[in-house]
């Protein structure tokens, strides 16, 4: 049984989007159960963390594919189709990000110093502390359609993103402090490894820009 | 002459048949696509919806439908050229019926989104510009009829478009939507009321009123339609005012109480929809009846003799028997497949489409309502109220409305010959 008129509704494109990222941050989440085990030198149990990362990275992968089917261009969207196919492709980088965190440590044991490793954890929580914040304006988003892109919805949101920019703000702080001690012991570590904790360092970081980058984002939503 | 008094039972229980067959298919199917937008939204269930459908389609069409019968039935063709041949007259309705009928029977088993409307205007035209003779339609009547198409989706857009944007900028983007929303969804409330006894008191009361020797003028229409309008206001203002706010629901979704209030509003643009319905596609089967029965009744074309109210009666009748039969299942389904309107743009889609088809009934112009409500969500998408609309949609109408035109002469014609071989010529 079809119909001109139910035919007509295709399917909103927003709840799947955030069900996208509510996948990238389950998935990203797990790096807390990851670094706790990674830190204590326990790579069993940091192992089994990785494949959960693995697996949840690869459904919102599968869920990304989705959303760009279900996203034809004969579609009439409230907002562009390019924004939204890039939203999902910036979300679904939080995910890569995570995952490749996890398996650059896992894949060389690192060993992360007793002297940064209390920074280390606040550096990773701070910076999914941004992911989550994301995930809040893109929690939004509904309520943004509903209200038509205008009015108090915005105020809240704006809010919600500066925030998310605050946030940035504490994971960079974050970075910057990991980085002043790690600096000061570089001596002791063997070169090689220094070079790699420099380099998840890097990773942690890209993880909450990429986050923010979420946010901006949602900006040019609104913006129209 | 002879012909129309030899098989006159057999050619009027035909006619009454077909009638009823084709409102039979409006109720079953046709009503679904215009209902469907309510119980999508789950402001009303799928019982509401067709108690709803049955009252206010048969209102619709028994009070305000006369206009497009009368279009139907003596507007698009001439009847006056056929004073010699008045059984070709009934022939040639039976068959725009009888090829109607089938022709949305196919295309309903098919999915294809025809209009009863379109089919049964294409049956006339084409059995009596090929079947009698081309000056037989009245083309500058025709060609205003497809200009409402055009139009009607449009306006319908339009005014759906404007209605929306101010539900935005009064209630939506506000601080507290939830108050807002309790003090203007009365005035709107009071439009529905106001709109449908407006026309009601200038079209569909003539009929009853001239019995009894009454008439009112455009003033007096309007104080009475004011005065209807004000109580609708009042008694959806007292069901507004039952509805208990949910707060723990509204942390999680800051619109969920406001969503509760326009699904109220909605249970009255759905009475809306189904009169503006009842008053524009009830005409596509009884039209053609109704012309049968006064040449038969007669024996001559174009005596001036009022339309039965029977006729009317039988066309609502019908619908509702379509309705109870199959429009359930239909009804459903479609609302099913309907879950991303939320009531504040389906009361926006149906309002702006009801108010068209209204405006189209009073002026006697048979359009699709379906094609109309299409235009409606469109406009509410335009700004910016719906997740995603397909606009393939739009495509397959227009391919529907180069096919359904021709489909239904060709097999009109057919039908028609047919009847000659019957019937005699």
């Amino acid at each position: 049984m079809r119909s001109t008129v139910s035919d007509l509704f295709g399917k909103s494109p927003i709840k799947p989007l955030q069900q996208h990222m509510t996948a990238v941050i389950e998935c990203s989440n797990e790096l807390t159960n990851f670094v706790d085990a990674a830190i204590h030198d326990d790579w069993e149990k940091a192992e089994a963390s990785y494949n959960t990362i693995r697996d949840l990275e690869h459904r919102a992968d599968d869920m990304k594919r989705q959303f760009r089917l279900d996203l034809p261009s004969s579609l009439f969207l409230p907002v562009p189709r390019t924004d939204l196919l890039e939203m999902v492709t910036l979300q679904d980088k939080i995910a890569n990000g995570a995952r490749d965190i996890a398996g650059t440590m896992l894949g060389r044991q690192m060993q992360v110093p007793e002297a940064i490793r209390e920074d280390f954890v606040n550096f990773v929580a701070s910076s999914l502390h941004v992911a989550h914040q994301a995930h809040t304006a893109i929690n939004e988003l509904d309520e943004l359609l509903e209200s038509g892109f205008k009015g108090k919805e915005i105020t809240i949101i704006t809010e919600i993103l500066d925030q998310l920019d605050s946030k940035e703000g504490l994971a960079d702080d974050a970075e910057r402090a990991i980085r002043r001690k790690l600096l000061a012991i570089e001596e002791e570590i063997p070169a090689i490894k220094a070079m790699f904790l420099y380099k998840i360092i890097d990773k942690i970081g890209d993880l909450s820009n990429r986050a923010q980058r979420v946010g901006s984002r949602m900006q040019l939503f609104m913006a129209r | 002459m002879d012909i129309l008094s030899q098989y006159s039972m057999i050619l009027l229980v035909l006619a009454c048949v077909f009638g009823f067959f084709m409102a039979w298919g409006v109720g079953a199917n046709d009503v679904a696509n215009a209902m469907g937008t309510s119980v999508g939204s789950k402001a009303i269930t799928v019982k509401q919806a067709i108690l709803i459908a049955m009252v206010f389609e048969f209102l619709g069409a028994y009070l305000a439908g006369g206009e497009v019968t009368s279009t139907i039935r003596k507007g698009i063709i001439d009847p006056m050229i056929m004073a010699d041949t008045p059984h070709y007259l009934v022939y040639g309705m039976l068959a725009a019926l009888l090829s109607a009928g089938t022709w949305l029977a196919i295309a309903s088993a098919r999915g294809w989104p025809v209009s009863t409307t379109h089919s049964i205007v294409g049956a006339i035209v084409g059995f009596a510009a090929f079947g009698i003779g081309f000056d037989t339609v009245s083309w500058g009547k025709v060609g205003n009829i497809v200009m409402s198409w055009v139009v009607s989706p449009l306006l319908a857009g339009t005014i759906s478009y404007m209605l929306f944007v101010s539900v935005q900028k009064l209630i939506l983007q506000q601080d507290n939507p939830y108050e807002r929303a309790k003090k203007y969804i009365p005035f709107y409330m009071f439009a529905v009321g106001f709109l449908i006894s407006m026309v009601t008191f200038l079209k569909g009361l003539k009929h009853v009123f001239k019995d009894i020797g009454m008439s009112l003028s455009m003033g007096e229409s309007m104080f009475y339609s004011a005065i209807v309008g004000g109580i609708v206001a009042v008694f959806g203002a007292y069901l507004l005012s039952r509805i208990k706010r949910d707060e723990t629901r509204e942390k999680n979704d800051r619109f969920y109480n406001v969503e509760r209030v326009f699904a109220i509003l909605m249970v009255f643009t759905a009475c809306a929809m189904a009169f503006a319905h009842g008053s524009n596609d009830v005409a596509n089967a009884v039209g053609p009846l109704a012309a049968i029965v006064n040449v038969i009744s007669t024996g001559v074309v174009g005596a001036k003799s009022a339309m039965p109210s029977w006729i009317l009666l039988l066309g609502g009748l019908g619908i509702v028997a379509g309705l109870a039969t199959f429009g359930f299942k239909v009804m459903a389904t479609i609302g099913k497949k309907i879950t991303e309107l939320t009531p504040s743009r389906g009361f926006a889609a149906e309002l702006g489409a009801a108010s068209t088809v209204v405006v189209a009934s009073y002026f006697g112009l048979p359009i699709s309502t379906t094609h109309t409500l299409v235009g409606a969500v469109l406009g509410v998408g335009l700004a910016r109220g719906i997740g995603a609309l397909n606009l393939n949609v739009i495509g397959g109408i227009f391919l529907s409305w180069l096919v359904t035109l021709p489909a239904g002469a060709i097999m009109a014609i057919a039908f028609f010959s047919l009847f000659k071989v019957i019937f005699g010529a």
